[in-house]
Formats: C-alpha cells, structure tokens, sequence
C-alpha cells in the first residue's frame, strides 16, 4: 500500500502557493473531513431507509385513522378502523390461523432443533460439516419453490404424504380443505425451510458454553441429561431467546406458504381456513386497494401483537429456564 | 482431554441413526423435485408415486419456455439483475456505514447505531401498504425500480459490517494511515475494505440469497408481464397446476443455482450464520 502517494499533483493551471497557506488548507481539510465525512458514510442507509422504510412505516399509522383509497379519496376518521378490527369475524379467524400455524410451527420446530444442535455438538462426530450443510439446505430454497414441492407432496389423489399415510391404513386426506390439516400441511412447510437454520444458531450458542463446566459436573456424577437441564439449557437462553423472537417476527408474518397452497387465492381456503393476518391485510390494502385505510390498521395491529408476543416469548423463556 | 469428557461427549450409533434421518428429511422434497421435473405428466398418477429420475427433462423445460403466461426467462433473468444490484449496493452500504460506526468518532453516534439495531426487529410489512402506494406514485409499477431501490441499504449489513470491523481492523492501522496524511475514504479504500473481505462475502451471499428468493414485495408491485423468478414460478403454478412437470421443472431451474451456490460456499455461509448468532 502506498498510503504516502494520496496527495494528487495539482492541476497545472493552479498558481503556486506559498508553502504555509498550503499546508493550512490541507489541514483545514483534514478537519473538515474527520468531522463530517462520517456522516457521509452513514448517509446512504440513512437516506434510502428512510424513505422507504420509515416513512412507510409512520404513514401507515397515519393511514389507518382514515378511510383511504391508495389511488383516490382519503377522509379522516379517527380510530373506525380499529373499533371495526374489534368485531371483525375474518380478523380473527385471520388471527386464529396465524397463531394455530405458528405454534405448530415453532413448537416442534424448536425442540427437534434443540434435539439435532445437541447431537450435532458430540466431540467425536464424524462428518459433521456434512450433516450441518444438509441439515441447513432447505433454508437456501425459496419459499416460493417450497410451498410448490409440498403443495404437491400435501396432495390429495396422488401426494406422497396420502400413500404413506395409506400404508398405514389411514384414509388420503384432502389438506386444503379443513382448518386443521391445511394448518398442518402449511406449517410442514415453514418447519422444514427453518428447522435446520435454528439448530446451526442453536449449536453455535452450545459451542459458547465452556466445556469445562460439564467436566465439572461430570466429576460430581451428574448424568448426561441432568448436564442437558442444569448447563446446556441455562447457558442456552440468551441464543434461545434469540431464535424465539427472530421466528415470532417471521412466523407472525407468514404470507407465501398459505398463499401458494391456495393457488393464489388471498384469502387462502374456500372458507378461509388458512387465511393469516398478513394475506387479510393484503386482501385489505392491495387486492382491494379502496380499504387501504383499514388495511393499514391491521398491520399495526399485527405489529403490536409480534411485539407483544416477543415481549412475553422473552420473559416467559428466561423466567422458565433460570 | 480427560476420560470424564471423553465419556461425556461419546457419540452412540443412534446419534448417528437421529442425524441420517435428518439429512433424509432435508434432502428428500429436493430429490422429489428433481424426480417430478424429469417425468413425464402421466407418470405421476403412479402408484406408488414415482421414486427413480426420467427423462422427460427437456421436453418439460421446453413447455415452460413455451410458456407466455409466465415469461419465465424475463424472470430469470430479472432475478438475476435485481439479486445482483441489491447485494453489491448492500455489501457498499454497508461496509461503508460499518466502517464508520465501529472506527470514526462522531456526534450521535451511539444513538444512530442503536436506532439501527431497533429497525432490524420491525417487521417489514408494517410499511407496506403505504410503500405500494409510493411505488404507484413514482410510476415504479412493474419495473425493476420497485423491488431494487428499497432494498439497496440493509440494517442487517451495517450492524453485521460494524461487529466485524470492530475486531477485525486495528486502530494501529488506521492510525497509520492518518499520519501519512491518508483521507478517511482512502482508509477505508485501501486498510478496512481489503480487511472486511470475508464478513463481506458472507453478507453478500445472504444478501443475494434473500433478494432472489423474496416473495412477498415482488408479487405485490410486479405482473406476469414483468416477474422475478419467485412471482413467475407463483403465477406458473397458478395456471398450470395441472402440468406438475412443467412447474416443477421451472422450480428445479429456479432452485439449482442457490444450491451450487450453498454447495460452494457452504461451509462460509454457514460459518457466517454461526458466529452472527453468537455475537449478536
């Protein structure tokens, strides 16, 4: 590196300088780019962030107190929206099928991640970096691809999952039709595109923990499981706590996987049986873009419940673990 | 290492039994895939359902370029442009704000970084509803501007490029470079980009990732007219959800270039993925 070569020559119709003047210029310079060319460097997040995500996001808050058409009239008024939200029927079937799909979701995966991490953490594994990459695979296909794969391994004459079940005597079932299974079948998706992303994330925070406490345990003749709860678990909460909130903000939002097992039906099942909050909102804002001012209400709305969620997700783990 | 530990991380052959399993589990919706894509339609009412590869690949990747309800190739390669835009201005962005907030001294400096940190846990569909109606506004509708522009800064990047260049610049360097009379943009030209490198690549494969697969904002502002690869492949399925073959072949084009690039960079990725997690 030649950090000595910074100084361009000057342009040749520059007059000469006195050689004090000069120096104090560059040192004007100098100062003036310690002070402001932070700013410069920071500008560029600054500025695209905030005008298209901040202000979106402070508009729709804005919005939500009207009656707002996205391409016409606006009026004010006030907090109808959110009075209407509280007796709204598809809001909380919305609601409901967001929460039921999540748990079935987040619960099992979970605890199979926390299963895998635990075995993936052995000293002597063989082939561990093999088992990692296939384990995190299905997170690098897109949700788009995934909800097609299953849509057709979740079918009802000729899917995968109909035959297996026929094997074992049990009749094919028609996944899109019943709250149930196409929660069931929808949250299938989102376990298998996470399930090994949360284990790596899971591992990394187990390979945190210092080994020499197990060697401590050990001597004192705890079991392997009595060292699962008493120091794997424990250690574990902050990066628990992580992966608990990081899928309530994704698994909240839930949007793709419902809607492309609809084929593209917003509002996802003829009777809405697997509708979430964010197609509701969709169907509200874009689909139907002269209830925007409402739609708009919902996404606060499920703003608040993610946050509310993650708040209680946070104390009730720490709480659980210490 | 002491026998006591020695005993403690042994692993039986049902470890093992758990994690074949697993990998099973993960592989096998990408092997059915590929077994789909290469079949002809009329095998798949098999029963059993098909399990070997056929030879039908051609012929079903023909129909999907045949296919002008879709216009999967503007989507291939829209997807192409757009992934490729977003993460080299991400990866810019974002190591140039990193490099400020983990090595220059300014006035608000731990607010703004804090305010960072809080925009990475709003979620982002908050925004959106208004967000469409800019893009209506612009006349971005159905152009690549509306699903490059809002995306060409990620919170995510700054905070990742800043706990990286935290440690891995030093102040010796930097200062150094100060006393040969080096301006900041030429530090961080010639000292912090070269040693930012690997934290780099790691977001830029994530940023790419993440923008190629993106679903949600895409569908909303872009037509079949006009779709990345995600919208195309939704709107395929949608017509042609009789045509298995057709719609999985396109999905096996679509998800086969993220897999050599996952089976390349894996261990990186992976690694990247890993330490974010500990550190954050």
């Amino acid at each position: 590196m030649s950090l000595s070569a910074t100084t361009a020559p000057p342009p040749p119709a520059a007059p000469p300088r006195p050689p004090a003047a000069r120096r104090s210029r560059s040192h004007k310079l100098t100062r003036l780019d310690l002070k402001y060319s932070p700013y410069l460097y920071i500008a560029p997040f600054f500025l695209v962030f905030g005008v298209f995500g901040l202000y979106p996001m402070l508009r729709t808050a804005w919005m939500s107190l009207h009656d707002w058409n996205l391409i016409g009239d606006h009026s004010f008024i006030g907090f109808d929206n959110y009075t209407r939200l509280v007796t709204d029927e598809y809001f909380w079937n919305a609601t409901l099928n967001t929460f039921g799909i999540f748990l079935l979701s987040t619960v099992p995966q979970l605890l199979i991640a926390l299963f895998l991490a635990n075995l993936l953490n052995r000293t002597f594994l063989r082939a561990r970096t093999l088992f990692r990459m296939a384990i995190f695979m299905p997170n690098v296909v897109s949700v788009a691809a995934v909800a097609i794969v299953f849509g057709m391994l979740f079918q009802r004459d000729f899917g995968v999952i109909n035959w297996v079940l026929g094997l074992v005597g049990v009749n094919p079932v028609d996944w899109d039709a019943e709250r149930w299974s196409s929660w069931t079948a929808v949250a299938s998706m989102v376990n298998w595109r996470w399930t090994g992303y949360n284990t790596l994330i899971l591992l990394a925070g187990m390979q945190a923990i210092p080994r020499d406490l197990y060697e401590a345990a050990e001597l004192d003749g705890a079991g392997q499981w009595t060292q699962f709860w008493r120091i794997t678990l424990p250690m574990l909460t902050p990066t628990f706590v992580f992966v608990v909130i990081l899928s309530t903000i994704g698994g909240l939002q839930l949007f793709t996987e419902p809607l492309v097992f609809a084929n593209g039906n917003i509002i996802g099942g003829d009777q809405r049986e697997f509708q979430t909050l964010a197609m509701y909102m969709y169907e509200l804002g874009i689909e139907n873009l002269n209830t925007a001012g409402y739609g708009a209400a919902v996404a606060w709305a499920m703003f608040l419940m993610i946050a509310l969620v993650s708040l209680v997700n946070f104390l009730l783990v720490r709480r659980t673990v210490k | 290492m002491t026998s006591a530990s020695r005993r403690l991380w042994r692993t039986s052959p049902l470890t093992y039994v758990a994690l074949v399993l697993a990998t099973l589990l993960s592989i096998y919706p990408f092997y059915y895939m590929v077994v789909i894509a290469t079949r002809s339609l009329d095998s798949i009412n098999d029963v059993p359902p098909p399990v070997t590869p056929g030879g039908s690949f051609g012929d079903n990747v023909g129909r999907v370029l045949d296919n002008d309800a879709a216009n999967f190739l503007t989507g291939l390669l829209n997807s192409v442009i757009v992934s490729t835009v977003v993460t080299l201005s991400v990866v810019i962005t974002g190591s140039l704000a990193g490099f400020a907030f983990a090595k220059l001294r300014f006035r608000g400096r731990n607010i703004l970084l804090l305010s960072i940190v809080v925009t990475m846990m709003i979620p982002t569909q908050l925004g959106l509803i208004p967000l469409w109606g800019m893009i209506q506004d612009l006349n971005w509708y159905d152009t690549l501007y509306a699903v490059t522009v809002p995306f060409l800064v990620s919170a995510f990047g700054v905070f990742m490029m800043r706990q990286y260049a935290t440690q891995a610049v030093s102040d010796e360097l930097i200062e150094a470079g100060r006393v040969d009379g080096a301006s900041t943009f030429r530090i961080y030209w010639n000292i912090v980009l070269p040693a930012l490198r690997p934290a780099a690549a790691v977001l830029g494969l994530l940023t790419f990732m993440e923008t190629w697969n993106s679903f949600l904002w895409p569908y909303a502002v872009l037509t079949p007219e006009n779709p990345t690869l995600q919208v195309s492949l939704a709107f395929l399925s949608y017509a042609y959800y009789t045509d298995y073959s057709q719609v999985f072949a396109a999905t096996a084009i679509g998800t086969v270039p993220l897999v050599i690039v996952f089976v390349l960079f894996g261990r990186q990725i992976i690694g990247g993925i890993m330490e974010g997690a500990v550190k954050s």
